[in-house]
């Protein structure tokens, strides 16, 4: 691991103070800035170690936790601090039975020893699990070193994106959460120097296109301090379906976040969600579009599943992900459909 | 008797190794590249002061900030029943409770548990008297080789406090962060079921 330099933050605006560093304001994305906040740290510790991530000074923001930390059910929504920890999060009786796509979505997620550790705020802001990105060995990642090429692209890509990829990278996002905030419509809230902002969830993170290594549309210095999921009369009807190659702390091959509001048996609204597929946390406004209005049968959700999965895009390795992924988005609306709620 | 008065007084196994790998160090061994080269601009790191209190002993140390917790533990303070397996938060080995709370010491700077509670393996008897998960890892030869037991011992504790161990299935689910290479996995189940009742909470 590289020299950095280490400072403690008791509060937001001493956070956003000691992440102005020379530099930062001049980075060309928060990723790549010299300063980077630091919570559980179960990504960037790991990143640093494997010498992909290169901070020259760490910001310890965990005492925001008394101004972040906090988990609040309201009647139009339920509000997440950004140092509020998933296990807190996943285990919190509330959350499990008014939104459980949330709680199921962190609940799957990793283990219990970095459920404890991880932040809300830095778990949406996990990087990619492609091996290529993480080996530093390998000269070829648009990601970690922009206008190298894509060592993944012709390689080991089984577990890589088919949804919004592009001819500069193919990673996909691993997380879970982020795929049910994405799905719900939430809306993030940013503090910088400028002051707050909020962004819709599904704007936090960028599509690869030509620049892979400008994943977020965060500033330099800004930091994340909540999430707002907007109630809805589908949050209680929701879940969240995680497939992958072993039962338990994995990342997903294939994931859909939905969320159904019946009428009877017909499905007056929809949210769907999937990861493990795409390169984004990823929302299917078509999958929803297909949904909305219908009698819901199986046959129904699986002509969702085709219309999320329309634009996918497989290389050698991950053309079983589309149907693979299909599949999940169809149990997962079948299973949500027989939901007592 | 007194964790110091039960240490043996001539060289152990663990002084002997130390001192091998004290002379091993003066031959050049390959450097990885982040350690080699600090890079361009790059200062010494600045110690920073740590104060631990680990199994109810505070230390105070000055780390460079780099330092895990994991690292503190074994190097520092000379705690080396917390192990070292993937180094990269994948196996569980190096599971301590900070604040009662699992966590993986590999991936936590010492730093940022500034001022926390550590409890590691060598905190969990009273004096002579094992913990019972320790107790029902025994009975149950819940190991082969024992590397990984600190940790799945720990993560267990925790996993009781928790209420996380209803059940065979619930105690798997809630245990899957400690990998244990030897597959003691059904023997570690059955320790954790039998030690929760007797810690007062299932």
């Amino acid at each position: 691991m590289r020299p950095f330099r280490f400072r403690l933050a008791s509060d937001r605006a001493q956070a956003l103070a000691a992440a102005d560093v020379p530099g930062e304001r001049s980075a060309a994305s928060h990723i790549g800035a010299p300063a980077q906040y630091l919570a559980g740290g179960t990504t960037l510790v790991d990143l640093m170690k494997l010498d992909v991530m290169r901070p020259e000074v760490l910001v310890d923001i965990n005492a925001l936790a008394r101004q972040h930390g906090a988990i609040e059910l309201a009647p139009d929504g339920l509000r997440l601090g950004a140092l509020a920890r998933m296990a807190d999060v996943a285990d919190h009786p509330q959350v499990r039975r008014d939104y459980p796509v949330i709680a199921q979505s962190l609940e799957l997620a990793a283990s219990p020893q970095l459920r404890n550790m991880a932040s809300l705020g830095g778990n949406v802001l996990q990087r990619t699990r492609c091996n290529y990105f993480r080996d530093v060995s390998y000269e070829a990642c648009n990601k970690r070193n922009p206008g190298s090429g894509c060592a993944a692209m012709d390689g080991v890509n089984r577990r890589l994106a088919v949804l919004g990829v592009s001819d500069a990278c193919i990673a996909n996002y691993p997380g879970d959460f982020a795929v049910a905030l994405a799905a719900l419509g939430a809306s993030v809230d940013v503090e910088g120097r400028a002051g707050r902002r909020v962004l819709a969830f599904e704007d936090l993170h960028r599509l690869p296109g030509a620049a892979p290594h400008v994943e977020t549309n965060l500033a330099p210095g800004e930091l994340i301090t909540g999430f707002s999921v907007p109630a809805g009369p589908w949050t209680r009807r929701s879940l969240y379906l995680k497939v992958r190659d072993r039962e338990s702390y994995e990342f997903a091959l294939a994931s859909a976040a939905v969320a159904l509001d019946l009428d009877g048996g017909t499905v007056r609204d929809a949210r769907v969600g999937l990861g493990g597929v795409a390169a984004k946390p990823w929302r299917s406004a078509e999958a929803e579009r297909v949904l909305r209005g219908r009698p819901f049968s199986e046959a129904v959700a699986r002509q969702a599943a085709e219309a999320a999965f329309a634009g996918a895009v497989a290389h050698e390795q991950t053309r079983f992900k589309i149907e693979l992924g299909r599949r999940t988005l169809a149990r997962a609306l079948a299973q949500c459909a027989a939901m007592e709620a | 008797m007194s964790q110091d008065a039960r240490r043996p007084s001539g060289p152990s196994r663990r002084s002997v190794l130390a001192g091998v790998g004290g002379s091993a160090a003066a031959i050049p061994l390959m450097a990885s590249p982040a350690e080699a080269q600090p890079g361009p601009g790059r200062q010494p790191n600045d110690a920073v002061d740590v104060s631990l209190r680990v199994n109810g002993r505070d230390h105070r140390l000055a780390l460079d900030p780099r330092t895990t917790l994991l690292d503190a533990l074994r190097e520092h303070i000379g705690l080396t029943g917390s192990k070292k397996g993937c180094d990269q938060g994948q196996c569980g080995a190096c599971t301590v409770l900070v604040e009662g709370r699992r966590v993986l010491s590999c991936l936590t700077l010492a730093a940022a548990v500034q001022g926390r509670s550590v409890t590691t393996i060598e905190g969990l008897a009273e004096g002579e008297d094992l913990h019972p998960m320790q107790t029902a890892f025994i009975t149950h030869d819940a190991f082969q080789c024992g590397y990984c037991t600190p940790g799945q011992i720990l993560s267990a504790v925790a996993c009781v406090h928790e209420g996380h161990a209803r059940d065979a299935e619930q105690v798997r689910q809630y245990m899957s962060g400690n990998l244990c290479r030897c597959g003691a996995y059904p023997k570690i189940v059955a320790a954790v079921l039998e030690a929760a009742p007797q810690m007062g909470r299932a």
